[in-house]
């Protein structure tokens, strides 16, 4: 088992036939992910690579293909009008990699998903993966083993660099969860802590977080009163001064809140072993597994 | 980005909330030109990015035409905060009779906009959240039917007990929401909202800032940007795709992705060293890219030595390394270079950089500790 997607995710991509849609399309197949179908408005009846049946919306992939899952690629600029979409086809889970999108465009999408059911994961993200079973993204498939750490995080690269430290010292992962660098995502920490708690394949899990909001603490407080499985931590941004948004959106010290010191202290004064850096991840997994 | 007080003005008062008169000047000539043409006293406002305006010096109260004129030939050309000074509002001085703060945020934990009213205006409200929170009203809108009258008037009240100035107030916060929406804040505030002795509600000083993100569909708004007023390494960076932030330290950092560009710098403060910069070169980088950031980098005489720390995912290592052996070819380094790559085609990035005669690493702990000792002049 895995949270979110496993071996029989029915994938449909949005902007398949864009730059970086195809490109990471190509990547999922590769990797063994069930793309079932695409989307890009203008384009239905094609198909992609010889395979995957193109749309011109989410809602006849849905009703052709079965599809459960959605991907978004498209521009900034398009990018909260996929998440409605694709909500409103019936998918049960939408991925947006997309960067960039404003902000006050997540305060309508959010209750939109939300009410027809469904789960966001991101904006600005990397997606998700669960190793050897399916891929919905963009995280590298090569640095993940299968295994049985989960991993959730707001960033990216820095993912990347955990995940690798945990695969080459043999500890595989569960699902590694990219929830994304914008002051308003779909999937919090918590969501994700709550399924991989109930995840019988999954024994530990990894949080990354950093500076900004209160996403981190929130998830201290849930860890203390309802996670039995170990969870070991890592803020960013220890250095970041304060007022400036470091690269993701969210990423910004305001005032006195969101510092990576209150983030930290949260984490400690609810049993998470916070690592000073990177590669304190496998000995303290180690310690606690 | 921020928005100055006098743009922020012009965009209240176009969505119909009342401010006073009165105009923006870059001159002491056009600063006493204005004041005449109010006549009466006016109070010349420094606008600058930077709160504690009044403390600095930069903002004047003038009996007359000639005295705004003396204030704003100082005012011009002062620093605040490390900004100069380059514009200046001239306002007609109001008879205050009180004063209170109304702003708009997002709210992370709620994922809506909040409006918060407090009595307590004219002061900073991080300072009234944090000493008299109890004075400080928020309601988290439905942005679906945006602010509804009776939850402004309701809000309105606990500014207003008398029903003609709360009915005003409530007027002014639900344009105050659309104006929010209408230009993509992400904060909005009115502090202070003043009572005239007449009996008017008028919003004296304003602030708005806008989500960045918002301004590719909102020229009109990203043309309000002033580039002059910004760090122009920042502003050469964002031109060229990238993200970077000067700090006060000596190792320059060049890194992919913003959470490892993050968890680099702390690295380098955990092994002793100071970092110059963050700077995120970005997922699909170009070697162009990390031509510019390197200029960027070395433009900066503080950088004693600088770290590439690079785990390619979508970003290609042979990129990064082409983009290294390009700007060095162009620009030979003055300091040592510490090179961390590992991922997609780190192969290739590896031969390349080896023939241009760089080593390259693959362990970031170890590349950190370099460029921390090599900064320090000690041998990487």
């Amino acid at each position: 088992m895995s949270i979110f997607i496993g071996a029989d995710t029915r994938l449909v991509v949005q902007g398949i036939t864009g730059r970086d849609g195809s490109f990471h399309t190509k990547q999922m197949m590769a990797y063994g992910t069930r793309v079932v179908a695409g989307v890009t408005p203008g384009k239905g009846g094609q198909r992609f690579e010889d395979s995957a049946p193109i749309f011109d919306s989410v809602a006849d992939a849905v009703r052709e293909t079965g599809a459960d899952t959605s991907v978004i690629y498209v521009p900034a600029s398009g990018a909260a009008a996929a998440v409605f979409e694709a909500a409103d086809a019936g998918v049960r889970l939408v991925v947006c990699i997309t960067e960039g999108l404003p902000v006050l465009d997540m305060t309508t999408a959010l209750p939109f998903v939300h009410e027809r059911g469904a789960r966001l994961i991101g904006p600005n993200c990397p997606g998700l993966i669960s190793p050897g079973r399916s891929k919905v993204g963009i995280i590298p498939g090569n640095i993940c083993r299968p295994g049985r750490v989960g991993v959730v995080s707001r960033s990216g690269t820095l993912t990347y660099e955990i995940i690798h430290q945990l695969s080459t010292h043999g500890l595989g992962q569960s699902t590694c969860v990219g929830i994304g660098g914008d002051p308003l995502i779909g999937t919090s920490f918590i969501h994700c802590l709550e399924a991989f708690e109930a995840d019988a394949e999954t024994d530990a899990v990894v949080m990354i977080g950093e500076i900004g909001g209160t996403d981190e603490q929130q998830a201290a407080a849930w860890v203390t009163a309802h996670m039995t499985k170990p969870v070991v931590g890592f803020i960013a941004g220890q250095t970041a001064p304060p007022g400036r948004r470091m690269g993701h959106a969210g990423a910004i010290i305001s005032g006195s809140s969101g510092t990576a010191a209150e983030k930290i202290q949260a984490f400690e004064a609810s049993g998470i072993a916070v690592m000073r850096r990177p590669s304190e991840v496998v000995a303290l997994l180690r310690a606690r597994m | 980005m921020n928005l100055y007080e006098y743009q922020a003005r012009d965009i209240l008062r176009q969505h119909g909330i009342p401010v006073p008169a009165g105009d923006v000047a870059t001159t002491a000539d056009e600063a006493k030109a204005i004041a005449a043409r109010i006549g009466g006293p006016v109070v010349v406002k420094a606008q600058v990015h930077a709160g504690g305006r009044g403390k600095a010096g930069g903002v004047k109260l003038a009996r007359d035409a000639a005295e705004a004129h003396a204030h704003a030939s100082r005012i011009l050309g002062m620093t605040i905060k490390g900004l100069t000074v380059q514009r200046v509002l001239v306002v007609p001085a109001a008879e205050i009779a009180s004063e209170s703060y109304v702003g708009i945020i997002v709210d992370r934990a709620s994922q809506r906009p909040v409006l918060m009213v407090s009595p307590a205006g004219g002061i900073d409200i991080e300072d009234v959240a944090a000493k008299t929170p109890e004075k400080i009203h928020r309601l988290a809108i439905d942005p679906r039917y945006g602010l509804l009258a009776h939850q402004a008037l309701g809000l309105a009240l606990r500014l207003y007990p008398e029903i003609a100035r709360a009915r005003a107030a409530a007027d002014i916060m639900r344009k105050l929401y659309r104006a929010f929406y209408a230009v993509g804040a992400s904060l909005a505030e009115i502090n202070p909202l003043i009572t005239t002795s007449a009996g008017e509600v008028v919003a004296l000083d304003a602030k708005i800032s806008v989500d960045d993100n918002e301004l590719d569909r909102r020229p009109e708004i990203a043309a309000l940007r002033d580039v002059s007023a910004e760090d122009p390494a920042e502003v050469a960076a964002r031109d060229g795709g990238l993200t970077f932030i000067k700090l006060d330290g000596a190792v320059g950092c060049c890194v992919n992705g913003a959470g490892l560009a993050m968890a680099t710098m702390d690295l380098v403060k955990f092994y002793g060293g100071e970092p110059a910069n963050f700077l995120d070169i970005g997922g699909s980088s170009n070697p162009q890219k990390v031509v510019t950031a390197l200029q960027i980098i070395t433009a900066d005489p503080a950088v004693k030595a600088i770290l590439f720390n690079i785990f390619g995912g979508i970003t290609r290592c042979d990129d990064v390394a082409n983009g290294i052996v390009q700007a060095t070819q162009a620009f030979p380094l003055k300091v040592p270079i510490v090179i961390r790559l590992t991922g997609t085609n780190e192969k290739e990035a590896v031969e390349i950089l080896t023939r241009a005669g760089f080593s390259a690493l693959t362990d970031m702990d170890e590349a950190v500790q370099g460029a921390v000792r090599a900064a320090a002049g000690r041998a990487a």
